[in-house]
């Protein structure tokens, strides 16, 4: 007879094993660019432009870049992912043209992200004239996210028992009052959570914005919309390949700062979902 | 009075025919209980009444149903609702505070007004025999109560939008014996004011609170009359076995 513990022993030493495997990749990646990127972090490097062809300075305007790129992705995509997932999971039909549409928007979200950016050159640059540009970029930054957040909302508002939507309309209050009152504030975290998720992809990606909004070398802040930017993830690219002689600490000063924004974000995900659900009660 | 009509009431969930050619009257300030065994469609006859099956997309129905001789088709669905209120079987109070929960209903139909709320919630609540038990804890989650001031409470918010009708489908099946003995006071006391339509699994909870009593099968009508009648002189055989089996 087969012993069960040892079953349970071995089962456990390999799930335990692929844990493992996928923490000290990540572990180790954090470890190396808080090692080489910390002692290049101080006032100036955060504050200064890039100076002696990027040699030298800060990256003060690739910071200022990409918060204002992502901040540009949000509002176009948050209320518009946010519609649709209150579309989606209150007001449409359980068919098979909507099954499709749900099953679509999951798999844009698997879509490469430099398809998105030679589609935002394509739509935003060219055909609509923006131009190299934030507005570009961010256009460009939010459709990318939109599936993610169309998701996660979706799923946030399906979650919410379809008890409690029976006993508001039970009282008499309307379709659009019930979502307005029990379905959304029930759903905020995961809504939340989707955003940031989202938030932190806009942040990293490089491909969505190398055609439509990046400045190899802009030593200034952007004016307008309609300026170029720099941003932190295509700066680390140039000054990693472009550019010769960038001492490694200045390289991996930015990538730690870029790694310092999406952690800061994730873990601001995290806190408000905490938050909510001490909060939630059923 | 008559408050409800029903004339060849027949309801489908896609191809299961679930309500049979129902004839019957709701008669007002009475309390109509109705028994069968499971899936007899005691609880979609229930959620006809205030159209709440209409959120199922297989809900189809024909026959004519009408509120105070109106054909609730041609009422404004939320004043219908409004009119017809409901407790459910198991204690659902929404995730807000016992005084957000008791008010919730008012404040949808646009009372903002806080005396107006705060006087109301107290009489729903005293109504529900559940006032002295959370008048010092109207601010806490209404998670905090137990299973019997729960469903208190439902009744309680149901009665604070002042309907008509109350429809409860099996609302002690989650009960112990003193909570439920509780909501059946407030049941009877309720009738002086509203019509009661009231659902139960409980043959002897029909027996005590019940002025008529309704016995469905496969969504059929079998017999409907006095509780007394049913309960000692049924006229079909097949209410006669229910009533027997669930004694015996
Ligand atoms: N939402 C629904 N979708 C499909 N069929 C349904 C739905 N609701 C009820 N039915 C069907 O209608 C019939 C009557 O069900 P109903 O829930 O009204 O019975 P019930 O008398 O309340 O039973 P119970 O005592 O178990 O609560 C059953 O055959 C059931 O399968
Ligand atoms: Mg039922």
């Amino acid at each position: 007879m087969k012993n069960p513990y040892r079953t349970q022993n071995i089962a456990f030493f390999f799930l335990f094993l692929a844990t493992l495997l996928i923490v000290v990749p990540v572990g180790l990646i954090i470890v190396i660019i808080i090692q080489k990127g910390l002692p290049a972090i101080n006032w100036q490097f955060l504050s200064d432009i890039p100076r002696q062809g990027m040699r030298a300075g800060g990256i003060f305007p690739a910071i200022v870049g990409t918060v204002y790129l992502v901040t540009g992705a949000i509002i176009l995509a948050l209320p518009i992912g946010l519609l649709a997932a209150i579309y989606l999971s209150e007001y449409s039909k359980d068919n098979l043209l909507n099954r499709l549409i749900k099953l679509a928007i999951v798999n844009l979200a698997g879509v490469p992200s430099v398809v998105y950016g030679l589609f935002g050159l394509a739509l935003f640059v060219v055909f609509f004239k923006f131009g190299a540009s934030i507005l570009s970029g961010s256009l460009t930054l939010g459709i990318m996210i939109l599936p993610v957040i169309i998701t996660t909302s979706r799923e946030a508002l399906e979650s919410v028992p379809q008890s409690f939507r029976e006993v508001s309309l039970s009282l008499g209050a309307s379709k659009w009052q019930t979502i307005r009152h029990i379905v959304l504030p029930n759903a905020i975290p995961g809504i939340l959570t989707g955003t940031i998720l989202g938030l932190g992809r806009a942040a990293g990606e490089t491909a969505p914005i190398l055609f439509t909004v990046a400045a190899f070398y802009l030593p200034r802040l952007p004016n307008s919309i309609f300026d170029q930017a720099m941003a932190l993830p295509y700066h680390l690219y140039v000054i990693s390949t472009q550019v010769p002689n960038v001492a490694e600490k200045i390289r991996y000063g930015t990538a730690f700062v870029l790694l310092a924004l999406v952690l800061i974000m994730n873990l601001v995900a995290i806190i408000i979902r905490y938050k909510f659900r001490k909060r939630k009660k059923w | 009075m008559v408050k409800f009509e029903i004339h060849d009431l027949n309801i489908w969930f896609g191809s299961v025919h679930a309500i049979k050619h129902i004839n019957m009257e709701i008669q007002s300030n009475e309390i109509l209980s109705v028994i069968g065994p499971a899936n007899s469609g005691k609880t979609t006859f229930l959620r006809m009444l205030n159209r709440l099956n209409d959120l199922n997309q297989n809900f189809k129905m024909n026959g004519e149903v009408r509120l105070d001789n109106e054909d609730i088709k041609n009422i404004d669905m939320e004043l219908l609702r409004k009119r017809v209120g409901m407790v459910f079987a198991l204690p659902l109070p929404l995730p807000l505070s016992i005084f957000d929960n008791v008010v919730y209903g008012l404040r949808m139909h646009g009372i903002k007004n806080k005396k107006v709320l705060e006087e109301r919630a107290e009489e729903s609540l005293k109504e529900a025999y559940l006032w002295e038990e959370v008048k010092d804890r109207l601010s806490e989650s209404a998670f905090k109560l137990s299973g019997g001031q729960q469903q208190r409470l439902c009744i309680a918010r149901t009665l604070a939008v002042e309907p008509e009708v109350i429809l409860f489908d099996e609302p002690c099946s989650g009960l112990d014996p003193i909570s439920t003995a509780k909501v059946e006071d407030a049941m009877v006391k309720l009738k002086e004011k509203y019509t009661l339509v009231l659902v139960t699994n409980n043959v002897k909870q029909a027996a005590r609170v019940g002025d008529r009593t309704a016995f469905f099968l496969s969504g059929e009508l079998i017999e409907l009359d006095k509780t007394d009648k049913i309960f000692t002189a049924p006229q079909d055989k097949r209410t006669d076995g229910y009533i027997r089996g669930k004694f015996g």
